[in-house]
């Protein structure tokens, strides 16, 4: 499946089928993170259950603490 | 004071850009700005804004140089590492040389509840350059009770990110995370590179000056990140997280994080293997007495005008003004504690 992951294209397995398995392929499962999903922000209570489709451009922005 | 002409001399560039001319560089020496933390980020955004002409910085720093600072932290140098000058006191030197213009204030403070509300209270705006979300929520509340504008932004590795939170209009810090975040990433652990920094300070510093300039209508109103190492971007619309509800900048605010209850008086400082004590009340430490007390207790003695370091075995230990306590080399609080009531009884 190719989708666009903050604006690059990214192939990915196909094992990847919502947005909480995209956040635990890049280990932000336990960020605070905010998702929109082809210009929507889906709530985090939705992650589990929100499927990604080929072509789905995802926004993911995790706060960090660091400066 | 400069006269008008070698002012407009100093500013030239900044005058030719229509987004500021000449009076938008009046109203940026009208206002007063204070920076919180002089890390990375504090550092990168006090540079800009000084140069720029801002007409009074407030940048307050709880920390001392390190040489592990100087890869990234823009405004000091070797010596200051090897004299642990307090940030707050090197970043105003070095800021008053490169525009003595400028009211430029450093204050050793580690800012809590206690400090929060007066430091906030005369200020157009509030850059965050801190390294925990402790003191950022002290600050979103604070900013929101004086309907101030902050600018938040964080950093690690080659990622980072920046939000504008203006009381009224944009969701709070609150609003988009609803609790402190616990761990995570810090900047011991994956480490941190220069041009992270840089673009959070770009993104920052940019908003800063729309801000003092007034004009509202330019400010980025997204929630922006990248990954510069992976060439990755990115800006989110977070406007509909708004809440109305939130105890923060909602219809009914408590400003939970104003009150004392929530505050901790001893803390693991991020990435430096060291444990920060404050005592109960704010004390006025008279170094000199201290450092006759430690004298009775063997040890070698390190001392500048602005904090005392001690050795003693292989343990660091640095004692403020203010009555602050850095124990060095560990993160257990308790065993810290230990030492801290053995050296000052
Ligand atoms: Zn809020």
């Amino acid at each position: 499946m190719d989708i666009h992951v903050n604006g690059e294209k990214r192939e990915l397995s196909n094992d990847i089928q919502t947005i909480y398995d995209l956040l635990n392929h890049y280990k932000l499962a336990d960020k605070k993170i905010i998702v929109e999903l082809n210009a929507d922000i889906v709530d985090s209570s939705q992650h589990i259950e929100t499927l990604i489709q080929d072509g789905d451009r995802v926004e993911l922005v995790h706060f960090v603490g660091g400066g | 004071m400069e006269g008008g002409h070698q002012k407009l001399e100093r500013y030239s560039r900044q005058i030719l850009f229509e987004g500021i001319g000449e009076e938008g560089q009046r109203k940026l020496q009208t206002k007063h700005v204070l920076i919180v933390g002089a890390g990375a980020l504090g550092t990168g955004n006090a540079e800009v804004l000084t140069r720029s002409g801002v007409g009074r910085i407030t940048i307050v720093d709880r920390d001392y140089v390190e040489r592990s600072n100087l890869q990234r932290q823009q405004l000091y140098t070797e010596r200051d590492a090897i004299d642990r000058i307090p940030k707050a006191i090197a970043a105003q030197k070095r800021l008053r040389e490169i525009n003595p213009t400028v009211e430029v204030n450093g204050k050793i403070v580690d800012v809590t509840v206690e400090e929060i509300d007066q430091l906030v209270s005369d200020v157009d705006l509030v850059i965050d350059a801190t390294d925990n979300f402790d003191i950022r929520f002290l600050i979103n509340d604070s900013a929101q009770k004086h309907r101030i504008p902050w600018i938040y932004g964080g950093c690690v590795s080659s990622y980072g990110l920046s939000f504008t939170i203006i009381p009224g209009e944009t969701p709070c810090l609150n609003c988009l995370l609803e609790t402190i975040p616990l761990g995570g990433a810090t900047c011991d652990t994956v480490g941190v590179i220069s041009p992270a920094v840089q673009m959070v300070v770009a993104y920052q510093t940019v908003e800063a000056m729309k801000i003092l300039v007034e004009d509202f209508e330019s400010v980025r109103w997204k929630l922006v990140s990248f990954d510069l190492w992976n060439n990755e971007q990115s800006a989110i619309d977070v406007s509909g997280l708004k809440k109305k509800d939130c105890p923060s900048c909602g219809e009914s605010p408590s400003y939970p994080y104003l009150s004392y209850e929530n505050q901790t008086k001893t803390a693991v400082l991020c990435g430096r293997n060291t444990v920060q004590i404050r005592p109960p009340k704010k004390v006025d430490r008279d170094l000199h007495v201290l450092v006759t007390q430690l004298e009775k207790q063997g040890g070698n003695i390190e001392q500048n005008p602005f904090l005392v370091t001690y050795h003693y075995e292989d343990r660091r230990v640095v004692f403020f003004k203010d009555g602050r306590v850095l124990i060095h080399g560990m993160k257990d609080i308790v065993e810290a504690k230990k030492i801290y009531h053995q050296l000052l009884g």
